[in-house]
């Protein structure tokens, strides 16, 4: 046992360094903070089910505003109407998000990736208006409140252990948030490294040659498509949770493009990728809207301005620097220089015993 | 029987509208297998520039060409900037750059000019006429008399000039263009350029129907991707139709379908995207894409 730990790779300590300091995060920050962590945890699951979807299988979906929209207000109809427990109708407002994502995928299989990416950016211009047509349903644009959740005796009482004070809802949202995050985000890395992962990698990569290796296209296409939107949906009825009411307004176009940034940002085709990517596609916008008031060299009219249109901005220079220069995102260029520096260094050791240094890889 | 001859003609004054934007899309796909998702955020910030010229005094009639002017050159420079150095990537990575592209473009309008609706002047006056029985705003007839116009404009300099022959070269095939002595990169900025300057016209006839903001052309763009879809997204002529069908569908929809309603005209568009993208992906008028092994 001992053995297996040490021999383990350095990133799986890495994990679980991670997974440590997520969990006592709470603990050291506020209630406050703790609700906004969650809200980028919530990100991170989303981007997760976009990265499977455009990293892994590679169709573009921008659409998946709406199967967050789906999933919430499954959750949100499920607890205010007929009185479920919120934590139990997330994962059925996954698992009808799921079914919804992959009978959408079925129509989207005869699409090139260009036109998929135009049907659900269609698709989630239209959500909102869609959403405010069944008023019986979904309350139209008054939208749904929700109770916050309230915390289980054993959560709350570990809690005080802990840190000596009381858990509120915010905190007991993130650790929800958490325990999804942790299961999807495992999930995930297992499929991936698995068949289907390999068997959507070889369809993005060269969709002709996996048919002609034996690849069942289209079943994995729908696959990818319902997978994501599971993820989707998942977030989206976490989202519910943590912000504590729905309305049309909630899942407006601007939040498939933040998906879509957190993806890119944190690096497609990566497990580590949607985490880092959720959390920068959440915090970015808040903390440069708390930093442009307090630089006294703006002048006020602006800063009011940049507060609105700023996300926007930031989002699309971001995407459009990334693409261009760093296509792989954040952990591309951690991983890329960690095997440079690697490389370097062990051609200095092959220079001093006189031996030539190993073919450079490729990425 | 009137009314509905009413809806017809206004659903032709939008259609043009959707047509002009929509052949903007054709425009760039054509160039470069790309649907350019920042369409309509370049034809608003046209718009928006168009505006500043005629507030500051400038006649209509001129600050309209001026504009066209203007978005030409900002096209030919985004091609320039932002396309070209990532011109050979995959379509995914293109697509996502021009998504950034319309959030920059988006953010900078509301940088620039904040998002209070303005009213967007139209030399037409909204004064109806009789035209055979059917009472028309001459702001509809403006609109189809433009849009015409254009449309015109574009086939003329496609099919009837060498800069139009040679853009159409470097489109179809580029490798043998480039032997012939093409400089195929900038013929892509030319047909960015001229797909600016087109997009400007729609946003510019759409202002003062929509009240002029930065999410102006958000909804326009959707009825574009439809009426491109619908036409076949490689063919000129079938965007023109395209959006002729798609603005009557649309407004009588709206008139007539009581569930559809003012609202939900929007998803109209989605249903027409989505179902001619599955029943007949090439569309009414593109020609059928052959994929070699």
């Amino acid at each position: 046992m001992l053995q297996r730990i040490r021999n383990a790779p350095t990133r799986y300590g890495l994990v679980v360094v991670v997974i440590i300091l997520l969990l006592g995060l709470p603990t050291v920050i506020s209630s406050f903070q703790a609700g906004e962590w969650a809200q980028a945890l919530i990100l991170a699951i989303a981007i997760m089910g976009l990265n499977i979807l455009v990293g892994y299988s590679g169709q573009l979906s921008l659409g998946h505003g709406a199967f967050m929209a789906l999933g919430a207000y499954t959750s949100a109809i499920l607890a205010h109407r007929y009185k479920v427990d919120y934590l139990l109708t997330i994962p059925i407002a996954g698992l009808l998000t799921g079914i919804a994502g992959f009978l959408f995928g079925v129509p989207a299989l005869r699409l090139s990736a260009l036109y998929l990416a135009l049907a659900t950016f269609a698709l989630a211009v239209v959500t909102p208006s869609l959403i405010k047509r069944p008023v019986g349903l979904t309350n139209g644009v008054q939208g749904i409140i929700l109770l916050p959740p309230d915390p289980p005796q054993l959560a709350k009482d570990a809690f005080t252990i802990v840190t000596g004070r009381a858990m509120t809802s915010d905190q007991w949202t993130y650790y929800v948030t958490l325990a999804f995050a942790f299961v999807l985000f495992w999930l995930a890395w297992n499929l991936v490294r698995h068949r289907a992962g390999r068997a959507m990698r070889a369809i993005r990569d060269g969709e002709v040659a996996a048919a002609a290796s034996g690849v069942n296209i289209a079943g994995y296409k729908t696959l990818a498509f319902g997978i994501s939107a599971l993820y989707a949906g998942i977030a989206g009825s976490l989202y519910g949770m943590s912000t504590g009411f729905v309305n049309p307004d909630t899942f407006p176009f601007s939040l498939s493009i933040q998906l879509l940034v957190g993806a890119v940002i944190g690096g497609l085709a990566s497990i580590p990728g949607p985490l880092i990517g959720g959390i920068f596609a959440y915090f970015l916008p808040i903390y440069s809207n708390q930093w442009v008031p307090t630089q006294t060299w703006i002048p006020s009219q602006i800063a009011s301005a940049v507060e609105k249109a700023g996300p926007a901005v930031t989002y699309g220079a971001l995407l459009i620097v990334i693409m261009i220069f760093a296509p792989n995102g954040i952990v591309g260029l951690i991983t890329g220089s960690y095997a440079r520096l690697r490389r370097r260094l062990r051609g200095a050791v092959d220079r001093e015993s006189g031996q030539a240094p190993p073919e450079s890889q490729t990425a | 029987m009137q009314e509905f001859m009413q809806q017809v003609v206004s659903g032709i004054a939008i259609g043009g509208i959707f047509a002009s934007l929509a052949l903007a899309l054709v425009l760039i796909y054509n160039a470069m297998g790309l649907v350019n998702f920042a369409q309509g955020e370049m034809a608003m910030m046209a718009t928006f520039i168009a505006f500043t010229l005629i507030d500051r005094g400038v006649s209509y009639w001129i600050a309209f060409p001026a504009t066209l002017l203007i978005a030409f050159a900002g096209g030919v420079a985004i091609q320039r900037v932002v396309i070209r150095p990532v011109e050979r990537a995959p379509v995914l990575t293109l697509v996502i750059v021009t998504l950034g592209l319309a959030a920059l473009v988006n953010g900078m309008a509301g940088f620039i000019y904040g998002y209070l609706p303005r009213a967007f002047p139209s030399p037409f006056p909204v004064v109806t006429v009789n035209v055979l029985g059917v009472f028309v705003s001459y702001r509809d007839l403006g609109v189809i008399a433009v849009s015409g116009v254009v449309l015109l404009a574009i086939y003329l300099l496609l099919q009837r000039t060498t800069i139009g022959l040679t853009m159409r070269a470097a489109a179809h095939h580029p490798e043998a263009s480039r032997l012939l002595g093409v400089n195929v990169s900038w013929m892509l900025a030319l047909g960015w350029g001229l797909a600016s300057a087109v997009g400007a016209v729609s946003g510019i006839m759409a202002a003062p129907i929509l009240f002029l903001e930065p999410n102006m052309m958000q909804t326009v763009i959707i009825y574009a991707f439809a009426a491109a879809v619908l036409g076949g997204v490689d063919s000129p002529l079938g965007a023109v139709i395209g959006g002729l069908i798609v603005g009557v569908t649309v407004n009588l929809a709206g008139a007539y379908i009581p569930f559809v309603g003012g609202d939900l005209q929007l998803a109209v568009a989605l249903a027409i995207i989505i179902t001619v993208l599955v029943l007949k992906p090439n569309g009414l008028f593109g020609r059928p894409s052959v994929r070699r092994v």
